[in-house]
């Protein structure tokens, strides 16, 4: 709880409806979707204009309190956990989207907006915002830019950071800084924009983002790659990219993943399968149509055992938005399900799935396999029971062998979910000692105190992925 | 209380946290565990794995936008009060009835958590914690345990409104404002309650359906034998929705019998807690049902259904009573889900309106029945079905929810007239009784009366025959 006079003061900012902390609401705050993970907060406020997220800014400055800003809580990386106390900014309220410029081919949005809202609404004009993180129905495009989010699209359209161009956010100070803008060129100082992405809420409070749009694709197909063992799925993924074409998706699903996902969503998938492949591709008629084909083709020379065109656009709609669904789904299996999203270059995919294949069978572990084929981000995905101490460690063991092999393969810790508090004993392996000392300046230049989001994204290297939660 | 350095994943942690959050108060002393949160499934609780893909289906936290409104955030209370980190209180309570029970975040939910399970589970804490206490809600009281289980009641109360109304006492309070010596919140919803049938009409009851000769054959060899399930609050105010339903069925080919000494499903007992309540209703209806002999069991109300095809839950520890729950929710229809396996419907009467088709939630989300009311509507000559965005999401009626919960209903219902009125459709077709008076109510505040009507879809599909 924070002293009374302060809260008092917090409260005549927002108002009493805005301002949290019965212990009902507190502990309503104190996970988001990382498995594993729980801290309370002191306070929860709701703010819903810049100058009472400026206000709130300076006060916890002043006072030395934590603020952690939040959206809908999606995230798998531990960034939202309130994990030192203090405040839970959600910023949720700021739902609104102020502009869709038809000539420019740029929103102007809140960060409180829904990322699937947001998508109805520049589609409805014929426009196209791609980023679409697997939580989108209620993930905040907010959220998507502090955590710098990928998607199903990454491999032809890029991600959340390709598509933001201007920012306002404010630091800690409470000053309302504001960065890029509708330029397409714009080399006016450093690149702030690109700074805060992804920057995980460490760095300042985003109260408002401008993205970039594109025109609304003609069509799209939907093909499905059925293969009898998991490395010809990759190998596929391989030759479909050095054959140079780039569907827009290309999803991989392994034959755990394949059951979860069918007994959820009912698709009646070949479960005698080892593995399949989901792939879009979406731009005009003639070329898509080229496309689908000359990749069924090369599937079926590479050793898929079936290949499959959805009939329509809604059955291949319906087959992503399955695969959206694939980690919850695999909660199923077992009490705990902790995925990572370590990612390599797209040529050493065979080399990934066989090394997290053999990582699994070394610990004993029941590890699935989806994710992003396309762009070379999988989702290896332990399936355990957090009362299984013995187990856990063996989990923290074979994820640290899989980021070891990444980073040989020449990959990364993490492709999209961001390193949050799960994986930041691993950020060295990915940008050295130096890298992380240049951070940790970088912070103190915007965030002296340590009021945002502490204890996120640097970390001591010794820690083990541990059950947190309040006693 | 500082921004220290981060050391968080020190596995000390926890006694940190605590030197600087001031927990709930937590028990004192180290007291036995209260055998009453034994109650709760830990299992199922652990199967939620937070990724929060309930929350754009949940209405309430729709219209709160805060975590305590969303089943995420239920479930993780639920876990708080289990472990013994947040206690059995006040506020506790509040949020476990502020969900409407629509069941919504099940069909969102790709871990496949039985909410509903969850959330009856909860209450049935609170409420043995107060009954221990000695402390029961009167309302609670009066109804669930006073009315509800006594069939005979409920025609008193049937009774009761029918010679309100006949009397003209309804008109006549509601004008003099008489109306408002009763809670705000049931003055309100008693404008909604069409009239009901009177107490010689329902004498004159033929207790069985003749199927009509000369129908297309059915898929059976002999004609099915269905033992109709009335409802108690359907029979009392939706008196001829039930024989239009009989009909309906009859003119299908089966023989419909009103299955004497059956009482209410147990629905509303369930879902505030009163598990036994429910279990003794569920042993009259079994043993009704079995003394019938009848090959279905046919109601027309989605949130009774839903309650029906639960009962083995109820008998979790008593084997017997479990298989002949078994074998009576083998039997269990939804009216909509029977007709449209059996002979399709012949209408005489074209009807020349555009419909909207509101979901009920225990219906859809809670029986998975969806497409066959919508295929029904198709089937009526001149009727043109037009989807509202979202016509899953619930009404807000929730059982008992728009009396215990107004404000939040009201606000629901104001957003799903919106969508309502966006179809420009003339008849608003709903499928339980709870969800009709709820769209009933909705019009009237919207000020359509006149322009729009709701209406049982086996009404619907009655007047067109």
């Amino acid at each position: 709880m924070l002293a009374e006079n302060l809260r008092q003061q917090f409260i005549s900012v927002v108002g009493k409806k805005w301002f949290l902390d019965s212990p009902n609401e507190l502990h309503a705050y104190s996970y988001d979707a990382t498995p594993l993970l729980q801290s309370v907060p002191d306070a929860v406020i709701i703010p819903v204009s810049v100058q009472e997220v400026s206000t709130i800014l300076h006060m916890a400055n002043e006072h030395r309190i934590p603020v952690i800003a939040r959206g809908s809580g999606t995230n798998l990386a531990g960034g939202t956990i309130p994990v030192q106390g203090g405040i839970v900014l959600n910023m949720n309220r700021f739902n609104q989207i102020y502009e869709i410029d038809e000539k420019n081919l740029t929103a102007t949005l809140g960060p409180g907006v829904i990322t699937a809202d947001f998508h109805t609404a520049v589609e409805a004009v014929g426009l196209f915002y791609p980023p679409d993180p697997g939580s989108m129905r209620i993930s905040t495009v907010g959220g998507n830019v502090a955590q710098g989010a990928g998607g199903m699209r990454g491999l032809k359209y890029g991600v959340t950071k390709d598509y933001v161009m201007g920012l306002e956010y404010v630091l800690p100070t409470g000053e309302v800084m504001r960065s890029g803008g509708k330029n397409v060129k714009d080399v006016a100082g450093y690149d702030l924009t690109r700074l805060m992405v992804g920057s995980e809420g460490t760095l300042g409070v985003i109260t408002e983002i401008t993205v970039k749009l594109l025109p609304f694709p003609a069509t799209k197909r939907t093909l499905v790659v059925y293969c009898r063992n998991l490395v010809d799925a990759a190998r596929i993924v391989e030759q479909i990219i050095a054959a140079r074409i780039i569907p827009a998706t290309i999803e991989f699903l392994d034959k755990a993943t394949m059951k979860v996902v069918d007994d959820f969503a009912k698709l009646g998938l070949p479960l005698d399968m080892a593995s399949m492949l989901l792939i879009e591709q979406d731009g005009a008629e003639s070329q898509v149509v080229q496309d689908i084909e000359k990749i069924a083709d090369i599937a079926r020379r590479a050793g898929a055992a079936e290949v499959r065109m959805a009939a329509t656009m809604e059955e291949g709609a319906k087959l992503l938005t399955a695969r959206r669904a694939a980690l919850s789904a695999l909660s199923r299996l077992r009490p705990t399900t902790i995925l990572e999203d370590a990612t390599v270059p797209r040529a050493r995919l065979a080399e990934m799935v066989q090394e997290i294949e053999r990582v699994a069978s070394k610990y004993n572990l029941q590890i699935c396999t989806f994710g992003h084929a396309g762009d070379g981000n999988l989702h290896p995905t332990c399936m355990t029971d957090e009362r299984d101490r013995e187990e856990i460690e063996r989990v923290e063991q074979a994820f640290e062998e899989i980021f070891h092999a990444a980073i040989r393969f020449g990959g990364t810790i993490t492709g999209e979910h961001g390193v949050g508090m799960t994986k930041s004993k691993y950020l060295h392996l990915k940008v050295g000692e130096g890298g992380i000392e240049l951070m940790e300046r970088l912070k103190a230049a915007f965030d002296p105190n340590n009021i945002l989001n502490p204890g996120k994204v640097f970390a001591k290297r010794d820690r083990r992925r541990i059950v947190v939660r309040q006693s | 209380m500082t921004a220290k350095t981060p050391d968080l994943l020190d596995p000390l942690l926890n006694s940190t946290r605590q030197s600087h959050t001031e927990a709930p108060p937590a028990p004192v002393t180290v007291a036995a565990r209260d055998a009453l949160l034994d109650k709760f499934d830990m299992a199922e609780l652990q199967n939620c794995m937070h990724c929060g893909f309930c929350l754009p289906t949940c209405p309430t936290y729709l219209q709160t936008g805060l975590e305590t409104y969303s089943p995420r955030g239920r479930i993780a209370l639920m876990k708080g009060v289990a472990e013994e980190k947040l206690s059995l209180d006040a506020e506790f309570e509040k949020n476990m009835y502020a969900c409407l029970g629509c069941r919504a975040c099940e069909t969102a939910c790709p871990s496949g958590v039985a909410y509903g399970k969850l959330i009856e589970t909860a209450r049935e804490v609170i409420e043995d914690n107060k009954t221990r206490q000695g402390k029961t809600s009167l309302m609670r009281k009066l109804i669930l345990r006073n009315v509800f289980l006594h069939p005979k009641r409920v025609r008193t109360f049937g009774t009761t409104l029918w010679i309100t109304q006949a009397l003209g006492l309804q008109k006549l309070a509601n004008k003099t404002g008489l109306i408002h010596i009763l809670p705000r919140e049931i003055a309100e919803m008693q404008h909604a309650v069409d009239k009901v049938a009177s107490p010689s009409k329902r004498k004159e009851r033929r207790r069985i359906f003749i199927p009509v000769v000369g129908g297309t054959q059915a898929p059976w060899k002999s004609i099915p034998k269905i033992g109709f399930f009335t409802g108690c609050i359907m029979d009392e105010m939706f008196y001829e929705t039930n024989q239009a339903t009989a009909r309906l069925l009859s003119k299908a080919g089966c023989d419909v019998v009103f299955v004497a000494d059956q009482a209410c499903c147990g629905a509303l007992h369930a879902h505030s807690g009163e598990k036994s309540g429910a279990t003794d209703l569920a042993k009259r209806n079994i043993e009704a049902f079995e003394r019938a002999s009848v090959d279905f069991v046919v109601n027309n109300a989605g949130g009774c259904g839903a309650a029906l095809k639960d009962y083995r839950h109820l008998f979790a520890n008593d084997t017997e009573w479990r298989e002949r729950a078994d074998s009576f929710v083998a039997k269990v229809r939804d009216a909509n889900e029977l007709l449209v396996e059996l002979p399709p419907l012949t209408f005489h009467k074209p009807l020349h309106v555009r419909v909207t088709y509101q979901d009920s939630c225990h219906l859809a989300h809670g029986q998975g029945v969806r497409n066959q009311p919508r295929q029904l509507i198709q089937s009526i000559p001149g009727v043109e079905l037009v989807e509202m965005s979202h016509p899953d999401s619930c009404c807000g009626s929730g059982g008992i929810y728009n009396i215990t919960n107004f404000d939040m209903s009201m606000d629901i219902l104001d957003d799903k007239m919106v969508d309502v009125q966006h179809t420009k459709a003339r008849l608003i077709v709903t499928a339980n009784p709870g969800c009709l008076l709820q769209m009933k109510e909705g019009i009237i505040r919207s000020g359509l009366q006149g322009q729009m009507e709701a209406v049982h879809i086996m009404d619907l599909l009655d007047r067109a025959l």
